[in-house]
């Protein structure tokens, strides 16, 4: 318990992504089996102990301490978890239980008594411990660890490819031992779930310019749809919905589910379509994340399918087939499945670049984000090879904002200015409209963060509040109606694309034309 | 019965002694003050007179030149003041720090805690316990959630963190005064003999430690030139809290941020201050040490200067303790 707890306080801390990843690594090569995988399936949210509520908690801590000193000392921490931790009496003797005894007692011990098993085993841990402790029996660990994060850990620890960890993954089970021992130099362990994940094949950017070089004849093209890339599983009774990282997205959508009356393994992007008119991403958006789904957003918000590739079929594994092969396989798939919920996504008719282009400058629908091209005779190869498939993404949307805040980056970049707020004109006053840390060269990093330090007009914390003079030109891929966000728009990854210096602040855009761009 | 405003009251100069015609660290410049540290918010230039330690005066006169007060008297056993009888005794806070006892014949006698530390610290003498009527404490960290660890506990995590991220340099913020010289005795003391690197504001702090026979070993300072980043990879490098907002930071490669405080015991704090490795070492009591302190003075009355009052006063009624705070206005609750 010691290990992991001390993992969980690095890992709170650590911002970069390779950081936790390095963290992560040291942590499986000093951990034993069992309690590595446990401690693995704790951060991904595999485990799944979810008796311990607050409620519990809160009456636990009422009976050491007096309730006054408890409520101004969760007043000043914030979190219940960790108040509980502070505070709880210290340790006579502190004893290093192995997390796996901790997980299994939890797991065996009745509702009823929990609150005593909890105590005891809070009466012999540090408050580091106890943290982790709590944090584990109440399921809500939230240390910035996603499954995807883990199982690149696991990849790298390993020296193992990340799409062939991504294809076993949802067969094994905590504390994945047959994992870790593949990691290890053992054997892969087999795909042993129904309705597996098969790593999805990705894209590279390409551009006219790029692709005069290749023969049109080669290549098929299809519209690139704004919604999220899924693979649809139907195998021996199990149906599966899969994020393109493995994830499993089925709970949320059983209306897909539903669908899927098939034998195999479909590609394809998830989108919300009303009648014969496809939503813009923001509906998807709402369906996204959840456990479960309310029959209200299912009519509001339905879903759909439409497929780009097949996979599986009958039985058969159809991924060493030429595109052009599986295309015909996929479309007598879909047809015999005849679900109005799954359709086929149309190849675009083209004999040179330039019709494309054409194509691709004026597509018929606005939840359309640029063409993909994917060479005829290639495999359905795993991960993100450069040549079979590009994607030719529409020009992104710009907009002039003035950056209104500004806040220091971590790691590398710590020290330096390096995330912003920016903000459009509405009327006469700037209103913030989202957030850009990234898109600048490490030049025009130096040179933002002396603007910051010159044109600073007051601190809140770490944040800075600037003289509105500096406008920038931000392109982002898409835009959201937000209720959350007081400008009633939320930009999809947005990055600082110009430092316009030759811009003055009140030349600016105004916020009705970011109203005008929403779909 | 004890006359307790003739020995204390509170005005908003700061703390006042009517029998003495004295202030204990004014907060605006008055004519007789007495100082129990050196920290900018207990020790400020201007006064008339200021009577306190000899490391204390020095302290005053490096930070604020030699002419910070128009005359001075180091603090050296009974001394008789109008018609208080004043004593210094050892904080444990920070070199020089003291605890200002008084004592008036029909008034009874108070101890001012100023800032104090019961956890063992290289760089000063230990807190010493004085009996009193009248305690007046401080309470930076008075929540029963601040509990200290162990400092060299915490230096041991640190230097585990050193070994495991061999190519980043260690950048951590510590206030000039006392903590920077805490710190690196405690690595000192965990076999650290290498050079440590130092911020320019902590140069002459760390002379006058040394200069006061604390052995604080091999200093170098954080200076860089063009193109050597990577010769900080793996060192320790020290420097004021402010500093990590000013392009000093940007000197250094791919840098861990810590920061030695106690109030990193809160990972929100932590969080909000961008720190990666929080290092809970503080120079105030913590929680039991400070409800240890009352229940072994034993004192008919408690006054809680500046911090977390609601939670002492609390704990005091639990007690059955007579307890009063002052609400002090000026000192900063966030420096540790």
């Amino acid at each position: 318990m010691r290990a992991f707890s001390a993992l969980l306080d690095r890992l709170a801390f650590t911002h970069q992504r390779n950081g936790k990843i390095a963290h992560l690594m040291q942590f499986f090569a000093a951990t034993p089996d069992p309690a590595r995988g446990l401690a693995l399936a704790v951060m991904t949210g595999d485990l799944g102990l979810r008796a311990v509520t607050p409620s519990m908690l809160r009456a636990l801590a009422s009976e050491r301490i007096d309730s006054q000193l408890f409520a101004l000392s969760y007043d000043f921490v914030g979190d219940l978890a960790e108040t509980i931790a502070l505070i709880w009496p210290e340790a006579t003797v502190l004893s290093d239980t192995p997390l796996p005894d901790l997980v299994e007692e939890l797991r065996i011990t009745p509702k009823s008594g929990l609150p005593a098993l909890i105590a005891k085993r809070l009466d012999s841990m540090s408050p580091s411990e106890r943290y982790a402790y709590l944090k584990l029996a109440t399921g809500g660990l939230r240390v910035g660890v996603s499954g995807r994060l883990a199982r690149k850990a696991l990849a790298d620890y390993g020296g193992l490819p990340l799409t062939e960890v991504e294809e076993v993954w949802h067969g094994l089970t905590p504390p994945y031992e047959n994992l870790f021992a593949w990691a290890e130099g053992g054997a892969k362990p087999a795909a042993a779930a129904h309705a597996p994940f098969r790593p999805v094949m990705l894209s590279t950017p390409t551009d006219l310019a790029a692709l005069t070089d290749l023969d049109p004849a080669d290549f098929d093209a299809e519209w690139k749809w704004d919604g999220i890339r899924v693979q649809a599983v139907s195998d021996c009774g199990t149906r599966r919905l899969y994020s393109r990282t493995g994830e499993d997205i089925s709970p949320a959508f059983p209306d897909i589910l539903e669908t899927l009356d098939f034998e195999g393994t479909i590609d394809g992007e998830l989108l919300v379509r009303r009648g014969d008119a496809i939503a813009p991403f923001g509906d998807l958006q709402k369906r996204l994340g959840r456990k479960t789904v309310s029959r209200k957003l299912l009519q509001s918000h339905p879903a759909h399918l439409r497929a780009y590739d097949l996979l599986v079929w009958q039985g058969d594994d159809l991924r060493g087939l030429p595109f052009l092969a599986r295309r015909a396989e996929l479309e007598r798939a879909v047809a015999s499945v005849g679900q109005p919920r799954m359709d086929l996504s149309p190849l675009l008719a083209f004999a040179r670049w330039d019709d494309l282009a054409a194509l691709r400058a004026a597509p018929p629908d606005s939840v359309i984000e640029g063409v993909m091209i994917k060479r005829r005779d290639s495999p359905y190869l795993a991960g993100r090879k450069k040549g079979p498939w590009f994607k030719w993404k529409r020009d992104p949307m710009i907009v002039d904002a003035v950056l209104l805040y500004a806040q220091r980056g971590h790691g590398k970049r710590s020290g330096f200015y390096s995330d912003f707020t920016f903000g459009v004109w509405d009327g006469d006053s700037l209103v913030p409209v989202g957030k850009a840390y990234f898109g600048f060269t490490d030049a025009e990093l130096k040179a933002l963060d002396r603007f910051v330090r010159n044109n600073t007009i007051e601190t809140y914390g770490p944040v800075r509040a600037l003289k509105p003079t500096k406008v920038v030109e931000v392109a982002f891929e898409g835009l959201n109606r937000s209720a959350r966000h007081k400008s009633g728009v939320a930009m999809r990854f947005p990055r600082i694309s110009r430092i316009r210096d030759d811009k003055p602040a009140a030349e600016a855009d105004q916020l009705q034309t970011l109203r005008d761009m929403l779909p | 019965m004890i006359d307790s405003a003739a020995l204390l009251q509170v005005r908003a100069e700061g703390l006042f002694c009517p029998a003495g015609g004295f202030y204990i660290d004014p907060v605006r410049p008055v004519e007789k003050a007495l100082i129990t540290h050196g920290h900018a918010d207990h020790a400020r230039a201007g006064h008339g007179a200021v009577m306190a330690t000899a490391q204390t005066l020095d302290i005053m006169a490096i930070r604020y030149g030699n002419d910070f007060t128009a005359s001075r008297q180091v603090a050296s056993g009974q001394q008789q003041v109008g018609d208080v009888c004043v004593s210094f005794h050892p904080a444990g806070h920070v070199l020089g720090s003291a605890q200002i006892a008084l004592s008036h014949k029909t008034a009874g006698t108070a101890v001012v805690t100023g800032d104090y530390s019961r956890s063992p610290n290289p760089a000063c003498a230990p807190f010493e316990p004085v009996p009193c009527d009248i305690l007046v404490t401080e309470a930076t960290f008075a929540l029963p959630v601040f509990r200290h660890p162990d400092a060299s506990d915490e230096i041991t995590r640190l230097l585990a963190s050193i070994a495991a991220f061999p190519e980043r340099a260690h950048l951590i913020g510590a206030y000039a005064l006392g903590k920077a010289q805490r710190i690196i005795m405690l690595l000192r003391h965990a076999g650290w003999d290498g050079p440590i690197y130092i911020h320019g504001a902590l140069q002459r702090l760390c002379d006058y430690h040394i200069s006061q026979g604390i052995p604080l070993g091999d200093l170098r300072p954080a200076t860089i030139s063009r193109g050597q980043k990577a010769d900080f990879a793996g060192q320790i490098i020290l420097g004021p809290p402010s500093a990590f907002a000013a392009t000093w930071a940007q000197r250094f490669p791919d840098p861990v941020i810590c920061f030695a405080s106690g109030w990193m015991q809160v990972r929100a704090r932590a969080r909000q201050r961008g720190v990666e490795l929080p290092l809970i070492i503080s120079d105030h009591v913590d929680w039991p040490d400070l409800t240890r302190t009352i229940s072994e003075l034993d004192p008919s009355q408690t006054w809680v200067t500046h911090g977390r009052e609601d939670a002492l006063m609390r704990w005091c009624e639990l007690q059955g303790r007579d307890a009063r705070p002052l609400r002090l206005l000026g000192y900063e609750e966030e420096q540790d």
